[in-house]
Parts: structure tokens; C-alpha cells; sequence
């Protein structure tokens, strides 16, 4: 039972990094219909960017929290910085070209990110520092960790300031109306240019954040780390419906309860003869069935032919 | 989904960037006739998880080359230069083979490589059908030696070897009773795993679990999970270090406390590193004898520093003999033609900064030592060597490089 218990939060913490991730391609999605495949290279030049702050700040003497705080907010800054540029080089000169074309500078951006970032921190791992103490709690016979406990709080919370963004303030209806239909939107006095700037700004900045927490979880950087890690939020995003905030984070949290469960008991379920290196194909085949019965996600509302 | 697709298109893309990054070094103007060029292909991955290693080990082979040429080496009558041609694999079987396929459209006299045993044996058809020696310093799965091919070689102990110290060290030394076994499905890993079961499984020991993950995988807390649950008294990893890291530091939040241990490719300071003060009385174990006992080891460890201003990651001493052993064996049979020196390779003899090289009839490295670590206050303390013969008499100097750090 314990071990069932162990696995429901090993599941939950995958699940929020997964969330955290996926927020930000949904929301791209949502606005410009457009997949934005940088978006796993932005979280690792967040965690990057943290980690050369943290650790010479940290090497200086400066208090701890204070020192996280400063990489904290560099990480978000660069990220911010990232995003307005990826955006203002790579997508919006083919705003209105045919959609292949952004998805090829999508995957040429994350390229150049990933061999960029090879050459600014080299190919080695760096190992990244402990946010918090990793010592474990006992939770009925199950461990968990502080660190784990923020991640699913932070998940939460910022799944939470990005709805009550989104629907309650003066932005986000524009974001809606930018959505539904740039033009009309423009002739309503909204400038769409600002508002998908805006929109990318945001998701890196939670890229930033995201980035921070998975390496501090794992106590790993790398250049590479942001390509896998990107490849499993989106599908995420698309299992809980793209476009769809609520969608990204039940997605994300699926998906990590999916992983964990198929490598913990597809080997006893099926007498030996599939093991834990099927949770992949575990994790793909319920996405599958998922968009069987339901082409545009679990969350996901019937958009009309725009996206 | 179109991702394989896409991982294709961004490999390919990946390996166009990185091709033509580094120059070959200029051909030195000694004498009147211009100096024979002799192309080495060297094949490592350069990019993705492993890029550490694989730079290791292209630097392991650069140091040979500039070591080689400042010898003004003369083969055949003519003075000769050598010339590494370094190309990324990845880690990726088929990227494995379209480099292999391109040192021999290059027409490359020899290459060292590749650094994965999923790369080497693959690639290791190509050069065979094209009569193109190769020495690989790293990849340890056995079947890279029982193809039959005449042009394949190692300088370090194979699996079977490694996996039968381990099993036994398992079950003897650790008195593991139960034992746990995660591979990250690549044929160095699978392959090591496998040997390491049977071994263990010689000596009495139980598998109470068998679990697998893969060589890009930062998260491993439900394997542990279910791990943990058969409370084994060891867990095996064959994998590499980018994984055995995190796992480790993820088996302590977990509180899983049997024993740890791993094959080379987690035997390194990276582990240490990345698992932090949970690497604490880990075991792994490496083919050869420490560096600090190696022949040549602690000049080759100041030599490397001296040239690369930094440390040796893991097998740049393996690779730096196999480029070596390579030349020694041009010079032997006076001649840079493959279809020629390599009839001299399997009658090597040389004393190489590892130890003392020669090859059995398949092509395997006689007599390969297997050390057994353990990780203490963040660096690994050799524990025994196993099987060890008594290379460490050979004479030294041939081992010592060339240029003594005159960059210093």
C-alpha cells in the first residue's frame, strides 16, 4: 500500500513539472494557433541562467534564500528577454504564412537555443544546488520531500494566477479576442502584436520557473535537458486538451500518473512479459485512445477550422 | 505524431553544425616533398547527453595525434603527418553508421572509435566491408569481437569480463543476497546487465527485480519505487553516469538504502558530482587499473591537463593508446595502407599508458584487468584490482608522452 501511495507522488510531482511545461505551449497554441517546439529550450535557459547566478552569488557569502531569489528572477528576466525575442525574430514575420513554416523556425529556434546554450555552459553536467533540504518526509510509509511539495503547489498556483489572468482581467480579454480573431480584435482597438509579445513573455517567464524546479528536483543542468522535457509537456498539453489551460495542468498531472503507475505495475500486471521500459508506449497508447474518443483533448473545446 | 520525423530532422541538422566546427591542424613544413597526410577517423558523441565523454575522448585522440607528429614520425620513406578527422555519432546506432560510412567515403587509413558499444558495432560492419581497421577504446559489449570480422579491435576489457567481476564482488565481497537490476536498454547497458545476472545469479545471488529506463531519462523515482518494494540488499545499474547520478540522489529521497552498484559507465567523477553527497559508499567498477597505477597514468593525467586545461572525464587514456596502437602498427608493416599494417595489429605489443596491449584472436585486449571503486567524500578510492596480470613491469618509457607540457 505504501508503495502504491510512494507511486501516486512520484506520479503528482512528474505530473506538475509536466503542467508547468505545458502551460506554456497552450498558451501560445490557444492565441496563435502555433506550436511553439523552443518552448522545452526556454525552461533549460531558465535553469541554466539560475544556476550561473546562484552559484557565484551563493560562493560570495551572500544568504541563501537571497541567493535563490536573484537566480530566480535573473532565470525569469533572461527568459522574458528570450521569449519577446524567439517571437519578434522566428513567428512573427510568418504570421500569415502557410502553418508549416512557423513549426520549421519553431524546431530551427530550439536548434539554435540547445547549440547555443552548448557553447555558453559547455557539455557538461552541471549539478544544481539544493533549494531545499532533501530530506525526506514520512508521509504514511511513502517519502516526500519539500521541494516536492512546492512543486505541486507552485503548479497550482500559477495554473490559478493564470486563469483569473486570463478570464478576470482587461489583458486577458484581449487574449481571448486576440484568439478568436485577430482582426476584429484589431478593429476593436486591440493591438495584437502587443498582446502575442505579451503572451510569450508570460509562458517564458513561467519557463523560467518551471526550469529552476526541475533542476532542483533532479539536481541537474543541461543543454539538452529542455528537448525530452518539451516533448512530454506537449504531449500533455494535447492529451488535456491544447489550448486549454485547465487541460494542460490535468494533463500534465495524467501523464505523470500514467508514467509512474505503468512503470510501477505494468511488469506485475502482466506477469513479467512487459516491463517498466513500456511506460512510454504505455503513456502514448492512452494518449491514443484519448483522442480517439476525443480529437481535441480531454479539456478540449470543438475550435472551429482556425487552428 | 510526427516526432520521429522530426528528431530525424533535427539530428541531421545537429550533425551539419557540428561537422564543421574544428579545423584540422595545419601539416607542419619540415621537409622538401611534402609530408604524407594519414587520416584518422575518430567518432564520439560530440552533442546530447553523453557530449562530455565523447569530448573526452576526442581529446584523448588529438593528444596522441600532436604526441605522434611530434615525433616526425617516417613511414614507408616518407615523412608523414597525422590528421584526425573527428565526427559526432550522438550516441545514435544510425548516426553511428552515416559517420562510419562517411570516414570511409573520406578514405580515412584507420578509425578510433566509436565510444558506445550501440555505435561501435553497427558501424563495425562498415569498416570490415571496406577493410578499414578499427580500434574502439570504450565499447565493452561483447559481441563488437564475436562478428568474425578481421578489422575490430579493443583496448578495454569486454562485458563478459566486467560483468563477472561485478556479479562476483556482488555476492562475495558485498554479501548482496537479493540484488535489483535497472539497464537503460543500450547494448553497453543491457549487454552489462546481462552479464552481471548471470554471474550473480552463478553465485547464488536472487533478482528480485529487473527494471528498465532509458539514456535520456532524468526521473527514475518509479522504478525505485517498485524497486524499493523487494528491499533487494543491492541495486545494479548498467547505464551511464547522466542517469546513475540523478538515480542515486533519487534512491536517498526515497529512502532506498541497499547498496549501489555500476559498470565504467558510471564510474566517474560526473556520478560524484551530480549525485552529490549521495554518492556516498557507492561501488563501480572500471576495465584496467586506476590512472594512478597505470604505466604512464599520472604523466598522461598532467600531459592531458597541460594541453586541455581540464580533467580527464574517463576513457581519454584508453583512446590515446588505441590511436597509438594504431600507428605502431603502421610503422611496423611500413606502410599507412589499411589492407597492409592491418595484418600487423593482431601481433601488437605495445606498452601503452593503460597497460600492456596485445590482442587475442578476436581481437579483444589479453589479459584485462577490472578495478572496483567506491565512492568516498565525493571522489572514487580503488578498491582491488581483479584479474590484473602483471602488466605494471613493462618498461615506461615508451608510455611516457612525447612532449613533456611544454605548454606550461
Amino acid at each position: 500500500m505504501d508503495t502504491f501511495v510512494q507511486q501516486i507522488i512520484n506520479g503528482l510531482t512528474l505530473g506538475s513539472i509536466y503542467a508547468l511545461v505545458a502551460l506554456g505551449y497552450t498558451m501560445v497554441y490557444g492565441i496563435l494557433g502555433l506550436i511553439n517546439f523552443a518552448h522545452g529550450e526556454v525552461v533549460m535557459i531558465g535553469a541554466l541562467t539560475a544556476l550561473a547566478v546562484i552559484k557565484p552569488l551563493a560562493g560570495a557569502g551572500l544568504p541563501w534564500p537571497l541567493a535563490v531569489l536573484a537566480g530566480v528572477a535573473a532565470a525569469i528576466a533572461a527568459c522574458m528577454a528570450l521569449g519577446f525575442v524567439i517571437e519578434r525574430v522566428a513567428y512573427r514575420p510568418l504570421r500569415n504564412a502557410p502553418r508549416l513554416a512557423p513549426l520549421i523556425t519553431a524546431i530551427g529556434v530550439s536548434m539554435v537555443l540547445q547549440q547555443l546554450a552548448m557553447i555558453i555552459w559547455g557539455r557538461n553536467y552541471h549539478s544544481f544546488p539544493q533549494l531545499l533540504p532533501a530530506t525526506p518526509r514520512a508521509i504514511g510509509g511513502a517519502q516526500i520531500t519539500d521541494l516536492q511539495i512546492m512543486i505541486v503547489a507552485v503548479a497550482i498556483l500559477m495554473m490559478a494566477g493564470l486563469a483569473l489572468l486570463v478570464n478576470r482581467t482587461r489583458l486577458g480579454r484581449a487574449m481571448r479576442a486576440t484568439a478568436e480573431n485577430p482582426q476584429i480584435a484589431g478593429l476593436m482597438g486591440v493591438d495584437a502584436n502587443h498582446i502575442v509579445s505579451l503572451t510569450f513573455v508570460i509562458g517564458s517567464a513561467l519557463a523560467a520557473v518551471a526550469g529552476v524546479m526541475v533542476s532542483a528536483n533532479y539536481g541537474i543542468a543541461h543543454y539538452n535537458m529542455g528537448f525530452i522535457l518539451g516533448l512530454k509537456a506537449f504531449t500533455a498539453a494535447v492529451l488535456g486538451g491544447i489550448g486549454n489551460l485547465t487541460g494542460a495542468m490535468l494533463g500534465g498531472i495524467l501523464l505523470g500518473l500514467i508514467e509512474a503507475l505503468g512503470a510501477g505495475y505494468i511488469g506485475d500486471l502482466t506477469g513479467g512479459f512487459l516491463g517498466s521500459d513500456y511506460q512510454d508506449v504505455f503513456a502514448f497508447f492512452v494518449l491514443i485512445v484519448v483522442l480517439i474518443f476525443r480529437p481535441s483533448g480531454l479539456m478540449g473545446e470543438k475550435v472551429s477550422e482556425r487552428a | 505524431m510526427k516526432l520521429n520525423s522530426l528528431a530525424l530532422s533535427i539530428s541531421s541538422a545537429l550533425m551539419l553544425i557540428s561537422c564543421s566546427k574544428e579545423a584540422p591542424p595545419p601539416p607542419s613544413v619540415t621537409a622538401a616533398p611534402p609530408p604524407l597526410v594519414v587520416k584518422l577517423g575518430h567518432a564520439a558523441p560530440l552533442t546530447g547527453p553523453q557530449a562530455h565523454l565523447g569530448k573526452d575522448n576526442e581529446n584523448g585522440a588529438r593528444l596522441a595525434i600532436a604526441d605522434a607528429n611530434a615525433r616526425k614520425p617516417r613511414i614507408g620513406g616518407r615523412d608523414v603527418v597525422f590528421e584526425l578527422l573527428s565526427e559526432d555519432d550522438q550516441a545514435d546506432p544510425k548516426q553511428g553508421t552515416l559517420v562510419a560510412q562517411k570516414f570511409v567515403d573520406a578514405k580515412v587509413n584507420g578509425v578510433i572509435g566509436h565510444l558506445n558499444s550501440g555505435t561501435t558495432i553497427p558501424a563495425s560492419k562498415i569498416y570490415a566491408d571496406a577493410g578499414l581497421p578499427q580500434i574502439s577504446p570504450s565499447a565493452t559489449n561483447p559481441q563488437y569481437t564475436l562478428q568474425g570480422f578481421k578489422t575490430a579491435f579493443r583496448v578495454m576489457a569486454n562485458d563478459v569480463q566486467q560483468g563477472r567481476v561485478l556479479g562476483d564482488y556482488a555476492a562475495k565481497q558485498l554479501k548482496a543476497g537479493t540484488v535489483a537490476i535497472i539497464d537503460d536498454k543500450t547494448a553497453y547497458g543491457e549487454g552489462l546487465a546481462k552479464e552481471f545476472k548471470k554471474a550473480a545469479e552463478a553465485d547464488g545471488v536472487r533478482i528480485v527485480a529487473e527494471e528498465h529506463t532509458d539514456d535520456k531519462a532524468v526521473d527514475f523515482a518509479a522504478i525505485l519505487t517498485k524497486v524499493k518494494s523487494k528491499k533487494p540488499d543491492l541495486l545494479f545499474y548498467g547505464g551511464m553516469d547522466a542517469q546513475a547520478g540523478p538515480m542515486a540522489a533519487q534512491m536517498k529521497k526515497l529512502g532506498l538504502k541497499s547498496k549501489f552498484l555500476m559498470g565504467d559507465g558510471g564510474c566517474t567523477v560526473e556520478f560524484a558530482k551530480l549525485a552529490g553527497d549521495a554518492a556516498e559508499g557507492h561501488y563501480c567498477s572500471l576495465p584496467g587499473v586506476p590512472l594512478d597505477k597505470m604505466p604512464g597514468g599520472v604523466a598522461f593525467r598532467d600531459h592531458y591537463k597541460a594541453m586541455f586545461n581540464t580533467d580527464i572525464q574517463l576513457y581519454a587514456p584508453y583512446v590515446y593508446d588505441a590511436v597509438m596502437v594504431m600507428i605502431d602498427a603502421m610503422k611496423r608493416a611500413d606502410s599507412v595502407e589499411p589492407a597492409k599494417y592491418r595484418a600487423e595489429l593482431p601481433k601488437t605489443a605495445y606498452a601503452g599508458v593503460t597497460s600492456m596491449i596485445s590482442f587475442d584472436e578476436k581481437g579483444d585486449i589479453k589479459d584485462g584487468a577490472v578495478t572496483l571503486y567506491q565512492f568516498r567524500g565525493g571522489i572514487k578510492e580503488p578498491l582491488e584490482t581483479i584479474g590484473a596480470s602483471p602488466t605494471a613491469a613493462v618498461p615506461a618509457p615508451a608510455a611516457a608522452p612525447a612532449k613533456p607540457a611544454e605548454k606550461k
